[in-house]
């Protein structure tokens, strides 16, 4: 059992876990995962590892909760113990001094980005940060990564934060201001990652993308996790996570992330079902107490 | 060298034995089975296990034990059964091979000892696979045998490291604990038993056994460490230098699925081998949404291959509920290299067998999953390096079926996991780490075997090789106390 030493929301429906796992957080480089089990009958997920503390052993990862298993992980609490952690793995990012790299991420991909964006730093870039999100109830880590980075701009579709839009529009208004990245790292939803590739393919900037694929052992043994880049199969687990945005066929990606939505939902369902009897076994057993 | 015979307790005279017929092995019967997931076998009876056992007629010089990559005494346990000392007789099994109730249920008997069985020449062979079987579960079910034998010895101050809780890693295990070696066994996934575990399916071997097995190791002194990948979590050279392991075995297996190249391979719908398995073993699939992970329960699958693999996967596709389960097979059934056995349980069960037919794109609908596969018909043509004759495309015979799940079962190469990490470890163009006959790689004190040399092979060889290896690592760890005294 692998326990947490601390588990608090950061935005709506977002948590954040500091996780005890000394082994991990001194092997951990950015763009690192780990592979985690909630309970003895779950299911193995993976989840980009944030941050990490080698002197406390610790590592710290950002959930968003969308299906069944990442909503079970945010009902766990400070003190409580995941089923099984494993990491770190894949490949860690490739770090060089590009010149201007602009690290452009969405939803919880900020808080993947952030470990990238101090390894470029530390490697002499000059980082520009681009975070988006919906709305700006969430947006995460934004004063973190002010910290790491030059600047920090932000989108949102609604507009109630930074400029009303998506990030390719502030790529774009950086650009038209004549600052040319050498660099692009773009870390968030599959749709967002694809329109930053489509978008620096057509004007020739680089671009670095962390693909989130569906997962079982993490290791190179099952093969759940393939991806078409530049026309081949890899393995996104031991050949990335990280790949030439510009090769990745995200089409393919994006339905073979949808291959289990109907199961999932109905996972998802009779989760929130036993959750919903173990509230109402609890209020019967009050009442039978008072 | 010339074996003393063991002492024989058969009271059945030499003549009659041969008139005993072979005993057959309880099963559930093809129906029920096909739609659960118990096991098939149900094992002998003791009456039965004794009827067997006198079957043996002693041979002087007898080829049993050669047939055996890791030479179980098999005249001496087919004894001990006829005394009805079937405990012993376990015992007698786990002098060799640490694993019996495994074995006995997924070795190739019928290639090994079987197959050289001298009553096999003129009858039916001893069925040495089902007494094997039956005296393992009995000592089981009846105080485990080798925690009775087990006197631990004194401490070497040594410590072995071994990766990968597969049967090299089990092996190698428990005998390097019983040399007195600190041994410590270290899992990449959440439970032991590498492929035993992720791999062979419930309905052949249950996990209860698997677990039962680890148990006695683990009460033998072997350490267990699960979430643990030694490349990532930690590397061969930190356990060496930091963690004070003195040897590490590698016995990673040949996990990294192959695929066949064609397109539509990456369609939803389209799994490996190894996916398909784990999702159904190790995660319980079946048992979903009772069990979180999801799995396809499909209408028409097809199962690209003809190994025990393939044969495993068409038959948890049936048992999720498929109208038709389909082996597709590009060679006859006389090249399969699946066990006859397996082959015959799947007939029963309906699994339907397209041989001589290799598929050459998968079809998906408009929301990228699989609908079709289109195949070609194929002829054997002239015999290839492996000696079988090589399946040739017939001109024409293109056709398409429909189909909503396949599973490709064509293999696996080496995982690149440890040559990534440690490029000190040599290994061949396949990526399989080069290793010598007793398992020593290019790295000092690091020895491999299984799989991960071997390529794709069975349960019982890479034992063997891992027994092999374990006679090295003793020796090698030997030598570093002399040569530091």
């Amino acid at each position: 059992m692998y326990k947490i030493i601390k588990a608090e929301f950061i935005a709506s429906n977002v948590k954040s876990f500091i996780l005890e796992a000394p082994h991990i957080a001194k092997k951990r480089k950015a763009g690192q995962f780990i592979i985690l089990r909630v309970h003895d009958k779950g299911e193995r997920i993976p989840i980009t590892i944030a941050d990490s503390n080698t002197e406390e052993g610790w590592i710290n990862i950002i959930v968003q909760g969308l299906g069944k298993t990442s909503v079970h992980l945010n009902t766990l609490e400070t003190g409580d113990y995941l089923q099984d952690l494993v990491g770190p793995l894949g490949l860690p990012t490739h770090i060089e001094n590009w010149g201007t790299l602009v690290c452009m991420s969405g939803g919880v991909g900020t808080a993947e980005a952030l470990p990238i964006a101090a390894a470029g730093k530390a490697a002499g870039n000059r980082v520009i940060s681009i975070i988006g999100a919906r709305n700006k109830d969430l947006i995460i880590a934004e004063e973190q990564m002010a910290e790491v980075v030059e600047e920090v701009r932000i989108s949102t579709d609604d507009g109630s934060a930074g400029r009303h839009g998506l990030v390719t529009d502030v790529l774009q208004d950086l650009i038209d201001e004549g600052i040319t990245p050498d660099m692009i790292v773009a870390i968030g939803p599959l749709p967002m990652m694809a329109a930053v590739s489509n978008q620096t393919k057509e004007i020739g900037i680089p671009t670095m993308v962390s693909l989130n694929a569906i997962m079982v052992d993490g290791t190179g043994m099952c093969g759940a996790c393939r991806a078409t880049v530049g026309g081949k199969t890899v393995f996104v687990c031991v050949d990335g996570p990280e790949f030439d945005g510009h090769q990745v066929d995200f089409k393919e990606l994006g339905s073979r992330q949808k291959m289990y939505k109907k199961q999932e939902e109905e996972s998802h369902k009779c989760f929130l079902e036993r959750q919903m009897k173990k509230v109402k076994a609890e209020q019967l057993k009050e009442e039978v107490v008072s | 060298m010339k074996r003393e015979r063991p002492q024989s307790f058969n009271t059945v005279p030499m003549k009659e034995r041969m008139i005993i017929p072979r005993q057959d092995m309880p099963e559930q019967d093809a129906g029920i089975r096909s739609a659960n997931f118990l096991e098939v076998n149900l094992g002998l009876t003791p009456e039965q296990a004794v009827v067997e056992a006198q079957r043996c007629i002693e041979c002087k010089s007898p080829t049993c034990m050669d047939g055996c990559p890791v030479n179980i005494k098999i005249p001496d346990f087919i004894q001990l059964i006829c005394k009805e000392d079937f405990v012993g007789a376990a015992q007698k099994i786990k002098e060799d091979n640490s694993l019996p109730a495994i074995c006995g249920r997924v070795c190739p008997q019928e290639t090994q000892c079987e197959e050289v069985c001298v009553m096999g020449k003129r009858f039916e062979p001893v069925a040495i696979g089902r007494l094997e079987r039956f005296v393992a579960d009995y000592a089981m079910q009846h105080g485990n045998g080798s925690q009775e034998t087990f006197d631990k010895p004194a401490s070497s101050g040594q410590k072995v490291a071994i990766v990968g809780s597969g049967p090299a890693g089990l092996a190698v295990a428990s005998d390097l604990i019983k040399e007195g070696h600190e041994v410590t066994v270290f899992e990449a996934l959440h439970e032991f038993g590498g492929v035993l575990v992720y791999g062979i399916p419930e309905f052949r071997l249950p996990k209860s056994i698997l677990r039962e097995e680890v148990a006695t190791l683990e009460a033998m002194g072997v350490k267990f460490v699960k979430n643990f990948i030694v490349g990532r979590t930690m590397t061969i050279q930190e356990l060496m230098a930091n963690e004070g392991y003195d040897a590490v075995f590698l016995g990673l297996g040949a996990g990294l699925p192959r695929f066949m190249n064609i397109p539509g391979e990456n369609l939803n719908g389209v799994y490996s081998a190894n996916e398909f398995l784990t999702r159904s073993n190790l995660m319980r699939g079946y048992d979903f949404p009772e069990w979180d992970t999801p799995l396809y329960r499909a209408k028409h699958a097809i199962i690209v291959g003809g190994g025990n693999t393939a044969m495993d996967a068409v038959r948890t596709a049936k048992r999720l509920g498929a109208d038709e389960a389909s082996i597709v097979y590009r060679r006859s059934e006389e090249e399969m290299p699946a066990r006859n056995e397996e082959i015959h349980h799947a007939k029963e069960e309906g699994i339907k067998f397209m041989n001589l037919v290799n598929p050459i794109e998968f079809i998906s609908d408009d929301q990228g999953s699989v609908v079709a596969a289109k195949c070609l018909r194929m002829e054997l043509g002239e015999p290839d390096e492996s000696g079988r004759r090589r399946p040739v495309p017939m001109e024409g015979s293109e056709f398409v079926m429909d189909v909503d799940m396949v599973v490709i079962a064509v293999g696996n190469g080496s995982n690149p996991l440890i040559s990534q990490t440690t490029p000190e470890i040599e290994t061949n163009k396949w990526g399989n780490i080069v290793a010598d006959e007793d398992g020593r790689t290019s790295m000092d004190g690091v020895f491999a075997g299984g799989d991960i040399v071997s390529g794709g092979a069975t349960v019982i060889l890479a034992m063997g090789a891992g027994r092999k290896s374990a006679v090295a690592i003793n020796e090698y760890l030997k030598a570093k106390v002399g040569s530091q005294a």
